[in-house]
């Protein structure tokens, strides 16, 4: 792990019944391409160790990557889970990827996620162009501080 | 083939390639209605049940919960409908004409092999390896352990359906970019640990690749090592369309399902698993798995034999490098095998698991063939000068995109082409949900 000062930090996680990565590399890479220093969780991890990550390292950004399909039923627990504690209330926390089993998902989930806590959602092939985006604006947030 | 045949001889009377889906509802009533028409979809198909995640992660009672909130899973929870259930459902089925098959990705399978042969079903896949390092983050050494039991409950099974059959999974380690030798190497390794555990019905898997005349020559070099090393084995070769990130467009789609059945009939392989038009964005329905048997089982027919004796010969040298640096590691090979990954000797490329090196390589060549970019402490070469630069993101997805660059070309427009007509509305869900996903 690259924890060289001055570099904006991101943990990349997925939920714990998610076993794939290359979703993951991929966002570690990009991550990596804008300048952050990353912390990949990798396959299967249970929210606690993500929130125990997240208190040890204390990101700039948390990246929630699920492709398996049951990201909608998963990420409700997660960002709770990240949320109750008082030091991550103002992590800024992104979820993406295939959320569900069904292709394509209905704005009414994604506004329950963004109620939930999550800053942004990526549901989408397009919604993931504007990821780039959202990195600048981080980046800058995190330079600063 | 051996005497034995398929699945303890219950598929050996058909003559051409045996075909089989990669299917699993939660629904027990579209599960049911799913293997019929894998059934009905002509002679020399396998039924599959596949698993969903929160079973292959032994979270059984998130199955459960989510069942009965009536959400759609990934696959068939098999714990959280139980043996009885499950047994009823397939009653439905011949199971001597028609076996069938359950897939979990399990790093932890006993209770699932428990519940699978109380429910009647003898034929399943994985391995101490291939369900692991790719399938979850449970140290090597406790899936080493859980198979070893797991085999062997499955070995001393004497009741309807035996002996038990185990398919290897390893030929599609990560799904994509890992070359053919490592594949061949691990297929063999994990062959050698079920005969070690008392299983005798087994079958070796290799997943298309990025060139053709290549996976031809792998699975060659498969078949002939196995040949040599696992004496005392009924074994056959399961081939598997692309396991990597997959065309958009449904032409695209069709064509590389059917080069998989052209590879699978040409090198002579037993069984085809195939992948739908549906793969690069949802679980695929019942009509579009039914679509791809036929795809597959016409392409398959139409195919001569054919073979790459050059990318054999390389693919069989680096294998069996491979496996002799391992087995010297411990007369046992479950030892052997958690020995080598600490060492390095075996490494999975980009695979992040706590377990693996995570040092090895790989690279796409010009002409498509999957090449070592890094080794790492593998006692195989590069055949390449120099470090390898940092891969980028961008070079990263250029890789992975290799086979939707090849295929999807004018199609894309197609993207998302759903073929919906067997879609049945899952308890809870409005209607909302269905037009937004058409
Ligand atoms: C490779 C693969 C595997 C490998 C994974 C190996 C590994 N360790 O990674 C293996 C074979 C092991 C595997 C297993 C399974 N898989 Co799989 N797999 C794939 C496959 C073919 C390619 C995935 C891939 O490599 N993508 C490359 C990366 C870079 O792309 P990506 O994941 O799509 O992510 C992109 C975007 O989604 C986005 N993105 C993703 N996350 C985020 C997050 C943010 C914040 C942003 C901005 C963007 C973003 O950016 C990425 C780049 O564009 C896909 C289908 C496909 N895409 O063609 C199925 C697929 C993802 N798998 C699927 C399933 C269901 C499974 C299994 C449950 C088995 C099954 N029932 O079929 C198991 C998983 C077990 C578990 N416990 O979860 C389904 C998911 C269905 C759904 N969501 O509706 C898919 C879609 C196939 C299908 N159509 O059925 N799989």
């Amino acid at each position: 792990m690259d924890t060289k000062v001055g570099k904006p930090r991101a943990v990349v996680c997925t939920i714990a019944s998610d076993a794939h990565t290359w979703n993951l590399m991929f966002l570690q890479l990009l991550l990596e391409d804008h300048g952050f220093a990353v912390h990949n969780l990798g396959s299967c991890v249970p929210v606690v160790e993500v929130v125990d990550c997240c208190l040890r390292e204390r990101p700039h950004l948390l990246v929630l990557s699920t492709v398996n399909g049951h990201g909608l039923i998963e990420a409700p627990g997660f960002i709770q889970a990240v949320r109750n504690r008082t030091e991550l209330r103002s992590l800024p926390v992104v979820v993406g990827g295939k959320l569900n089993v069904d292709g394509a998902v209905p704005d009414d989930d994604v506004r329950n996620l963004l109620r939930l806590g999550f800053d942004a959602v990526f549901a989408s092939a397009a919604a993931a162009e504007e990821f780039p985006r959202f990195l600048a604006h981080v980046g800058q947030a995190a330079a600063a501080n | 083939m051996t005497e034995l045949g398929f699945f303890g001889g219950r598929v050996a009377r058909h003559d051409g390639l045996v075909t089989q889906t990669r299917m699993g509802f939660s629904d027990p009533w579209r599960m049911l209605e799913g293997l019929r028409a894998v059934r009905n979809a002509g002679a020399g198909t396998v039924g599959t049940i596949t698993l969903d995640s929160f079973t292959r992660t032994g979270n059984l009672d998130r199955a459960r919960e989510e069942l009965l909130r009536g959400t759609p899973l990934n696959g068939y929870p098999l714990l959280a409908h139980g043996a009885a259930r499950t047994r009823e459902l397939i009653g439905a089925f011949d199971q001597s004409r028609f076996p069938i098959q359950i897939r979990h990705g399990s790093p932890r399978p006993y209770m699932i092999f428990r519940e699978m042969l109380a429910a009647g079903i003898t034929a399943t896949e994985g391995g101490p390896v291939s369900y692991c390092l790719p399938y979850s983050r449970e140290p090597l050494a406790a899936a080493v352990t859980e198979w070893a039991r797991s085999c062997e409950l499955l070995s001393e099974y004497r009741g309807p359906g035996a002996p038990v059959h185990l398919e290897s999974f390893s030929g599609c380690m990560l799904g994509q970019l890992c070359p053919p030798g490592l594949l061949v190497a691990l297929n063999i390794l994990e062959g050698l640990f079920f005969l070690e555990h008392g299983l005798r019905s087994i079958s070796l898997s290799y997943a298309q690749q990025t060139n053709h005349r290549q996976d031809f020559g792998a699975i060659t070099a498969l078949r002939r090592l196995a040949r040599e090393r696992l004496a005392g084995a009924d074994w056959h070769i399961t081939i598997y369309t692309f396991m990597g990130v997959f065309p958009e467009s449904a032409l695209g789609a069709r064509s590389l399902i059917e080069e998989s059945a052209r590879l699978a009939a040409s090198t002579g392989s037993e069984r085809l698993i195939v992948k739908t038009v549906a793969e690069a964005f949802r679980i695929p329905t019942i009509a579009e798995n039914v679509q791809a048997l036929r795809w597959a089982t016409a392409a398959a027919a139409g195919a001569e034999p054919d073979d790459d004796d050059d990318a054999a010969e390389a693919v069989y040298r680096e294998a069996g490098t491979l496996i002799d640096a391992v087995l010297d590691q411990h007369a046992n090979i479950g030892q052997a095998l958690i020995g080598a990954f600490r060492k390095g000797l075996l490494d999975v490329p980009y695979c992040l698991h706590p377990d693996n090196a995570n040092q090895a390589r790989t690279t796409i060549d010009s002409a498509g063939r999957l090449q070592w970019a890094s080794t790492g402490r593998m006692p195989i070469a590069t055949g390449r000068a120099g470090a390898e630069p940092r891969v980028s993101a961008a070079d990263l997805l250029t890789m992975l995109d290799y086979h939707r660059r090849r295929f999807d070309g004018s199609h894309v427009q197609e993207k998302g082409h759903h073929h919906d007509d067997d879609r049945i509305a899952p308890a809870g869900h409005g209607s909302g949900q269905l037009d937004a996903c058409r």
